[in-house]
């Protein structure tokens, strides 16, 4: 049977393999033999390799190696380094901050100095890594804007587990490093200050970070269907606007009365999904730090809506004569 | 070209199908029951499902209650010897009482000829205090005529029996001692937290917040009551939060409610915007604390290992003791009323020394209802965390 092709499901041709455009930096570091895979193919390019690491990269996996296997060390230790009990509670596990107690001192590692270790070293890999994604691009002389986008995520991790204990003057705020601890953190997080849902920066984060999925599947249908006038080479269409470009905005100035053009598109979509993380960054860091309550924050400024409260209002029983 | 269902190409999109079902499998069977406890439209909804409430409603049901006793203005305390806490019941009822307790209490593989008597009585002299289980029984009675009397803000209208915990068993089968954690061998630091535990509703939060915030009576209540952050000191609270999130998902999970049983979950500490529910609620911290401490705690010395936990701490009472998975324990069943001797402050002591409660001094009351001593214990929140 005859297939509708077009270049996001290609005929997978095996030849051979692609080393990738020329270029003057780091060509001898690319390492390898490329390969094909079939399944890899159905929801890509078929070609594995060659991977460039160069020295950002190798002690960027080296850190982050030493991170993982810190964490693993700490939760297998925790459970008597049972392989059983590891495996039946590995989503239960972690590796905790320092208690309170400690403030930003460095407690001995039994008691939170292994998270300090760990945070250290997965820092250093995440922002090796990103050394990394900049060179690359350079050396490719492309822009910057993939280093960028993952700044604006570390920003957000610096946030959460380095910047925001640095100005509580405690480790402990930290989150933990394990699956259902972190997000058992983050809810116990939103209640200890008061319901994150109150912080207006959360909102925004929220608003972009749905906005991104929605975006994201808006144009994502929107090229899929004008494929077959040549849409699925929409950067072409940028420059060379054609019927699939045409048809497309005319989709959307039917449907919703604007469209947004090949180009920008793209700038929407990558600032809506940047601005998750800066925008939650900015939430994170003035929580405890500026606001205590965001319920009581959203009172004091007209953000929380009022509703009867249904039978008579209860209490405090803390604030009756004699209670505790 | 036509395709069936069991075309190649289909087989990934079919494996999906059943995999999704297989998850669904841990689910309840819908429709779920609902109830509206709030405002419309902001999601204060209680949910059951009525298949496994039916469930619940077969496996907590009281008992028949005994035949009342023949009135006789006889004191059983001008009768028989060494009664420190029934000494004012009439003798007919205080037999009665014996019997019922027995009923409760004792196991039917512990009964002698039968007869329950034997598991906490020397039948060579009935009022000795020879057993462990005598004593015990002792203080665990003063304990329910203690909540009977003063702790009415939580356990009204129906009150308390033995058995509402005990359900024909020496040990209620919801009892907690204190968890030591396992011991790491290396440095594993999980902070108390992090284990595949009950306690929290199987969440990966604190494993034992009974011994948290009922023995060593840590405040509950963390959120801070001003909006904007003072400069110094910072409210560092997450770690506060995980500890009482743990304690109400207990709670919630002894209780068979959700959160918003009690609470509106836009601000838990809100109390304008509780339910009344959180007031009992409240009530109940600080009985169970005061149950432990006077009415189980003094009785470590005499508890055999097995009635204890690996740090040697007595068994304890909690929400789950009572209550069972159940909202209301018993689903409300009076069953107090049938049996006054437990409705009565305990009769004045004639010997006091064996009575390990008779320690406590009377708290000050306000409106039948108790208070402990105006102090906050353990290792407390900061001053603002009261809301």
């Amino acid at each position: 049977m005859a297939e509708y092709q077009n270049i996001f499901t290609t005929v997978q041709i095996r030849g051979p393999a692609y080393p990738g455009v020329p270029h003057e930096e780091g060509q001898r570091d690319r390492i390898g033999k490329p390969f094909f895979n079939y399944w890899v193919g159905k929801i890509g390019d078929s070609q594995i390799g060659p991977i460039y690491l160069g020295v950002s990269g190798v002690l960027s996996v080296l850190c982050g190696f030493i991170a993982l296997f810190i964490i693993g060390f700490n939760m297998g230790a925790s459970v008597g380094f049972s392989p059983m009990k590891f495996f039946q509670q590995f989503f239960w596990l972690a590796l905790e901050p320092p208690s309170a107690e400690y403030g930003l001192h460095i407690p001995p590692l039994a008691k939170g100095g292994w998270w300090l270790i760990t945070g250290f070293f997965l820092t250093v890999s995440i922002l090796l890594w990103w050394v990394r994604t900049y060179r690359r691009a350079v050396a490719l002389r492309t822009g910057t804007h993939m280093a960028w986008a993952f700044a604006a995520a570390i920003w957000l991790y610096l946030v959460i587990g380095f910047f925001r204990p640095l100005l509580m003057g405690s480790w402990s705020e930290a989150p933990p490093f394990g699956i259902f601890p972190h997000l058992d953190w983050t809810s116990a997080f939103s209640i200890a200050y008061g319901n994150l849902y109150y912080n207006p920066f959360h909102m925004l984060s929220i608003a972009f970070l749905y906005g991104s999925a929605l975006l994201f599947a808006m144009h994502a249908g929107t090229i899929l269907s004008v494929t077959r006038y040549g849409g699925d080479r929409e950067i072409d269409q940028i420059v060379d606007r054609g019927t699939a470009a045409e048809r497309a905005a005319l989709f959307w100035r039917w449907t919703m009365g604007f469209n947004a053009s090949m180009e920008s598109i793209h700038r929407w979509a990558y600032w809506f999904s940047v601005l998750v993380v800066i925008t939650g960054g900015i939430g994170i860091l003035l929580t405890g730090t500026v606001v205590d309550n965001w319920y009581l924050w959203g009172i004091k400024h007209g953000l929380v809506p009022p509703y009867p409260v249904t039978g008579v209002p209860v209490p405090d029983p803390a604030s009756l004569p004699g209670a505790l | 070209m036509r395709t069936t269902l069991f075309a190649k190409h289909k087989a990934l999109p079919l494996a999906a199908v059943g995999v999704a079902l297989l998850m669904a499998g841990g689910c309840e069977r819908p429709p779920p029951q609902s109830t509206q406890l709030g405002y419309r439209g902001v999601g204060q909804i209680a949910f059951v499902n009525p298949r496994t409430l039916a469930a619940l409603h077969e496996a907590n049901i009281a008992p028949e209650s005994l035949a009342p006793a023949v009135p006789i203005p006889v004191n059983a305390g001008s009768v028989y010897q060494n009664l420190q806490v029934l000494g004012d019941v009439p003798i007919t009822e205080f037999t009665r009482q014996m019997s019922a307790i027995a009923e409760w209490v004792v196991p039917k593989d512990q009964w002698v000829n039968g007869q329950g008597c034997v598991y906490c009585h020397d039948l060579n002299n009935m009022a000795a205090d020879t057993k462990y289980q005598k004593v015990v029984a002792r203080s665990m009675i003063k304990m329910t005529k203690r909540a009977n009397v003063d702790w009415k803000a939580h356990v009204a209208p129906s009150g308390v029996t033995c058995y509402t915990c005990h359900r024909g068993n020496a040990i209620p089968q919801y009892v907690w001692t204190t968890n030591p954690g396992e011991k790491p061998r290396a440095s594993g630091y999980v902070g108390d937290q992090n284990r595949l535990s009950p306690v929290p509703a199987f969440a990966s939060l604190p494993y034992d917040p009974l011994t948290t915030y009922f023995d060593q009576e840590k405040v509950v209540a963390l959120t801070p009551k001003t909006a904007v952050s003072p400069i110094d000191p910072k409210t560092v609270n997450t770690k506060n939060a995980e500890g009482t999130y743990a304690l109400m998902n207990y709670i919630s999970k002894s209780l068979g409610v959700g959160c918003n049983h009690c609470h509106n979950s836009r601000q838990f500490a809100d109390w304008a915007q509780s339910s009344p529910a959180r007031v009992k609620g409240w009530y109940a911290i600080r009985m169970v604390r005061e149950a432990n401490k006077n009415f189980i705690m003094p009785l470590t010395d005499i508890l055999p290992a097995s009635r204890k936990g690996p740090l040697g701490d007595p068994m304890r009472v909690a929400c789950e003791t009572c209550h069972q998975g159940v909202n209301k324990p018993l689903f409300g069943a009076e069953m107090a009323k049938d049996y006054p001797a437990l409705l009565t402050p305990p009769a004045p002591s004639p010997a006091p020394a064996a009575a390990p409660a008779a320690a406590a001094p009377p708290p000050a009351q306000v409106e039948a209802v108790p208070a402990l001593e105006p102090k906050v214990t353990g290792v407390a929140g900061t001053a603002s965390a009261v809301m």
